[in-house]
Order: C-alpha cells, then structure tokens, then sequence
C-alpha cells in the first residue's frame, strides 16, 4: 500500500509537470463543447434553391413566393432554363433546382394536377434529402390549397388521417440536446483511451520501465498507479464538461447526479482497461498512437454518436453493442434529457462492469515484468 | 568458505536458434568487483538482464542472493540494485523526487529516506541541483546519480550494465571511487564493461565470447595466462576469436 502512495506521488507530480498536456486536459472539455455542437448540426436551415419558371403565371409565383416564405430556402437564382439554373448546382452555387413546367397553372386547373421538376445536388447527402423533403412538403402543402382557390370541389376529401408530431424530452428537437452529452462521452474517452496507453509506453520508450520492472513493485500496483491519476483527472474532466453543457448549454441532467457518476467513474475504468492493454501490446508511442486510434474511430463512428444504432444493420449493430462507448452515450443521454432512473439502465451498468472488469483483467495478465 | 551471492551452472538463454548467453557457469563472491567483458552482441546483457529476474533463462540454474531465477525473481528484486545501459531515472522529476521515489518503492521509510537523501546530496555536490530536474544535468552527474539511487536501498548485489559509456575520464575515475566505496560497505558489484582500464580495477573478470565465458580470474592471473602486458592485450586475443560481429 505504501509503494502504491509512492507510485502516484510520481505519476501526479509527473501530470502536473507536463504543461502542454495539462493545458490539453483542461482546455479540450470546454473548447470541444463549445465549438463541436455548433459546427455538428444536422439541422437544415438555408438550403439554396434555384428556380426555373417556364410559365409565368400566378399560381407559378404563388409557388415560388410560398417556398421563398417557407423559411427553409434562400432562392439564389432565377434562371429561364433548366440547363442554366444546374450550372448553379455544378458550381456549389445551389443545392436545389425547382423546374415548373409550361402550362403549370392551364393544366393544374384544368386536368387537376400537374408535375414540377425537383432535383437535388446528392453531394451532401443529408443536406439534399432534408431540403428535398422541405420542398415536397411545402408543395405538398400548396396543392391542398388549390381546391379552394380554385373554388372547386369545396369538401375536404375524405378519410385523411392527420398527423401531429410532439417531440419529447427533446421539443424543439434540437440537434445539440442529442450531441452534448454524447461529447462528454467523447471527453472521458480520449482521456481514458490515449492518455493512459501513451503514458505506459512512454515509460517502455525512454526505459523507465526497465528500472520499475527490476524493483519489487508489484504488477498490480503498478497499474493502480497508472489507473488512478489518470481516473481523477477523467472525472474532473466529466465534471468540468457537465458545467460547461450548462453554462453554455443550458443543459443540466434531469436525472440523479449519482447514477450519472457512478457510470462516468465505472466507464472510465473501463476505457482506461483499454489504454493498458493496448500499451502492453505496444513498444513505442507511434504504435499505440494507432492501434488507439484504430479503436477510436470504430469507437466514435459505430457508437451512436452521430448516427443511431437502432437505424445500423445487425450485424453493424453487434459490433456497436460491443463497444463500452455504446452503452455510456446511451445512458448518458437518457439520463441527461430523459431523467432515466437507475432501474432503467442497470443492465447498461451491467455490460460496462464487465468490459471494465475484463479490459483492465487482460492488461494485468498481458503485463510482464520479465520477459 | 567465502559467502556465494550469485551461482550460475549452465545458464543459457535462446532466441529462436541464436543462443545468446550458451551454457556459462560462474560464481560471485560477497563483497566482491566482479567484471563482466565482452564486445558488443557477446551476451553480457542478457546475462544481467537473466540476473536481474528480468528475463526467463531457457535452461540452466542460476542462485542470486540465495533466490532462484525461475521460482523467486520477485524475491531477487528486493535484494539488487539495477543500473541499465540506457539512463532509467524519471527525466521529468527532480534529483530528491527521484531519490524519494526509488527509495519509497523499495521499502525504506520516510524517514531514512529523508536522512540518506541528504547526505547523498550533500555527498554528490548536488546541493544547488536538488530541486531541477534530472534530465537538465550533464551526463556524468546522471550516471553517479543512477548508481547512488541503485544502491540506496543498500542492497546486497548491484548490477550495472556498462555504468560509465560515453563519460569523461575524470568522471569514470570518480564513478569508480563509488564502487569501491560500496564494495567496502559489503555491496557486490556485478558490472559490464568494454573498458579495459576498468576491468584492472575489478576484483576478477570474466570474458565473454559469443555467448560463452572464455576466460575467469583475477586481472593479474588473467595477464600471466595470456602473457599479456595489460587487459587490453588478453581481450583482443579473446575477442579476435569471436565469430559474431557487434550490433
């Protein structure tokens, strides 16, 4: 116990020395948070829209006004042709073009309905499908007004099954409720994966460890002494990055305190499991740079940061419920917005006690003291 | 009969078909310089490394301080200072945190660490240093520093893997006064070296070729057996058998 006092003497002394990475640990929570919700937005507000009016009637511009009304749209062109108004789609000028064919307004009244050309720039892919979608949905909502315009058929047709959306724990649905709690995520994952992987083999690089692996130390203290400060600094870290959410954010867990801790501290364990193991499987600092990394990326992109889980594959959906990352952003969210209660998400504590216990249970068997 | 701190009987180390360390046998005395020789590749350091419960031997039996390789080498740990090729104190801590830390993890108390760290500051001339950090001192201050931390915890064997490499000469000879020092206080030194001055001043020497021990005895001893005038001589003679070449 007293060389375990001794080991974490050295390592905090060691942190605190080291002022870049200092300056990193403290400023990447607010810097993240404050920047990354902003710029990782879903929501599609300015699509640009180029017009083609072939017809120059007034229900062509009652069209155009209403899309222009909408909000959704910037019209940035009106062009005569086709051909001239997707130049403006080749050069990134638009991301729309709305064509209204000749005789939109003498066929609508007269046969009762009639085409227009929507095409959309599939580049960007979730830009081109939302703003399609505005497009079809404000025109949709035109072609119900028509009738009455028209002073035709007055009754409204039967059987439509209307549909009111409300959207809850989340009402304006707002994209940076979904993503702030999935970066504090972020934040402890970085600390517990790289810092700690990169601070072993740092030690194998410059031969420190040789020296500690001739000492009487014990495997078991020396990983402890690896845990433990870089444990604290994640939950400062946490703690820090939940103030920020709501200083910036306005975003304070609707949930207990306890159990968000009692998650953060075992998921930390967990991925600081995975730091070690992956500094006992490397010898220098660039490759574990890479193999954390590797980790990361499937880490980040399969967790259901940005994209849903229960939208992936199953297959992609096992590999996703493999991750630790997976099952802390889920909880972490419900207990942020939703205020889940402990009940709802003890088999998520579950599953993480189990990679913290097995992560960290392979590192100390794949650690040697002698070779 | 002189008190055997270190009995090695056909200890050999194999990496794949290259047998680093091939079958040597040897025994250190209490108190004893023992020198280790050797070119470059010859096997000096896996030897210590084996000595040092560092690394698994392949076969062959080896006691150090009455522990055995295989089954205690937590026990040996407790009872040997280390001091590595490449320079192993914390760069980023200063000379007392390293002194602290080293002494803390080998058991000694507070207290005693406090008094010895004193004195050994005060020993070095590292007074003013006490407080920068280690990797802001010249090399030849590192390497008596290592040493002093290796043998703080007064242990019964050091080791030490070519101690004085790229040091200046009067520094070697201060470095050498260390030993002496701690040899007179009951410490055996088990040390490699490829400075053939410096194995006059060992107590007895062997040389190693090729993974295995060519030669053991006294410096003296050794001379006469060779007809050599120096060490210099009898090493080249050794050494020129030698069919690996160094790393």
């Amino acid at each position: 116990m007293k060389v375990l006092g001794y080991l974490l003497k050295k390592e905090f002394r060691q942190i605190f020395r080291d002022k870049t990475i200092l300056a990193m640990m403290f400023a990447m929570p607010i810097i993240q948070l404050v920047i990354l919700p902003l710029a990782m937005n879903f929501d599609v507000k300015s699509v640009n829209l180029a017009v083609v009016d072939n017809d120059h009637s007034s229900y062509s511009r009652q069209l155009i006004a209403k899309v222009g009304a909408s909000g959704y749209f910037k019209i940035v062109a009106a062009e005569p042709s086709f051909q001239r108004a997707i130049t403006y789609i080749e050069r990134e000028k638009a991301d729309v073009v709305l064509e209204i064919p000749p005789n939109f307004e003498s066929n609508l009244v007269r046969e009762g309905k009639q085409r227009v050309g929507v095409s959309v720039d599939a580049i960007n892919g979730t830009k081109a499908a939302i703003g399609g979608n505005y497009l079809m949905t404000v025109i949709a909502d035109f072609n119900k007004d028509i009738p009455i315009n028209t002073g035709r058929n007055r009754t409204p047709p039967a059987g439509v099954i209307d549909i009111t959306y409300s959207n809850w724990f989340n009402p304006l649905a707002e994209y940076r409720f979904y993503i702030v709690p999935a970066i504090l995520v972020l934040l402890l994952t970085l600390i517990g994966g790289f810092m700690s992987a990169l601070n072993i083999v740092r030690e194998k690089e410059v031969g420190t460890i040789e020296q500690i692996n001739v000492t009487p130390i014990q495997k078991w203290e020396f990983i402890l002494g690896k845990l433990i400060p870089f444990w604290v600094v994640g939950m400062i870290v946490f703690t820090l990055g939940l103030l920020v959410a709501w200083g910036i954010y306005g975003i304070w867990p609707v949930g207990s305190f306890v159990t968000l801790y009692v998650f953060a501290a075992i998921y930390l364990v967990a991925l600081l499991g995975f730091g070690l193991l992956v500094s006992t499987y490397t010898n220098n600092q660039l490759q574990a740079m890479f193999v954390a990394f590797f980790f990361m990326m499937i880490f980040m992109l399969m967790s259901g940061l940005f994209t849903a889980v229960d939208s992936m594959p199953p297959w992609a959906k096992m590999i996703a419920n493999l991750t630790p990352v997976t099952h802390f952003i889920k909880v972490i969210r419900t207990i942020v917005l939703k205020g889940s209660g402990f009940a709802d998400v003890q088999m998520e504590l579950l599953y993480l006690v189990l990679f913290a216990v097995l992560l960290n249970g392979w590192a100390i068997f794949n650690y040697r003291k002698t070779s | 009969m002189e008190e055997k701190v270190i009995v090695c009987k056909d200890l050999t180390k194999r990496f794949g078909d290259f047998y680093a360390v091939n079958k040597i046998s040897f025994e250190v005395n209490k108190g004893e310089i023992f020198g280790f020789l050797g070119a470059n590749g010859a096997g000096k350091t896996t030897a210590m490394r084996i000595l040092c419960g560092l690394s698994h031997p392949t076969s062959g039996e080896a006691m150090v301080a009455g522990f055995d390789v295989y089954k205690q080498p937590e026990s040996i740990k407790k009872n040997i200072g280390y001091m590595s090729q490449k320079f192993s104190l914390y760069e980023n801590l200063t000379v007392v945190e390293n002194i602290e830390f080293f002494g803390g993890v080998y058991g000694v108390s507070s207290s005693e660490i406090r008094k010895r760290s004193d004195n050994l500051i005060q020993k070095l001339g590292l007074t003013a240093e006490a407080k920068k950090l280690v990797g802001a001192l010249p090399l030849g201050w590192k390497q008596k520093l290592a040493f002093s931390v290796a043998i703080f915890h007064q242990p019964r064997i050091v080791f030490l893997d070519e101690p004085t490499g790229g040091v200046d000469p009067v520094t070697r000879r201060q470095f050498w006064d260390m030993i002496y020092e701690a040899a007179a206080s009951g410490i055996t030194i088990f040390v490699t070296t490829h400075y053939m001055d410096e194995a006059e001043y060992c107590n007895r020497v062997t040389i190693m070729v090729d993974g295995k021990i060519e030669a053991l005895d006294s410096p003296a001893n050794l001379k006469t057996q060779f007809e050599a005038d120096n060490m210099d001589e009898v090493f080249y003679r050794l050494a020129r058998r030698a069919k690996r070449s160094g790393d």
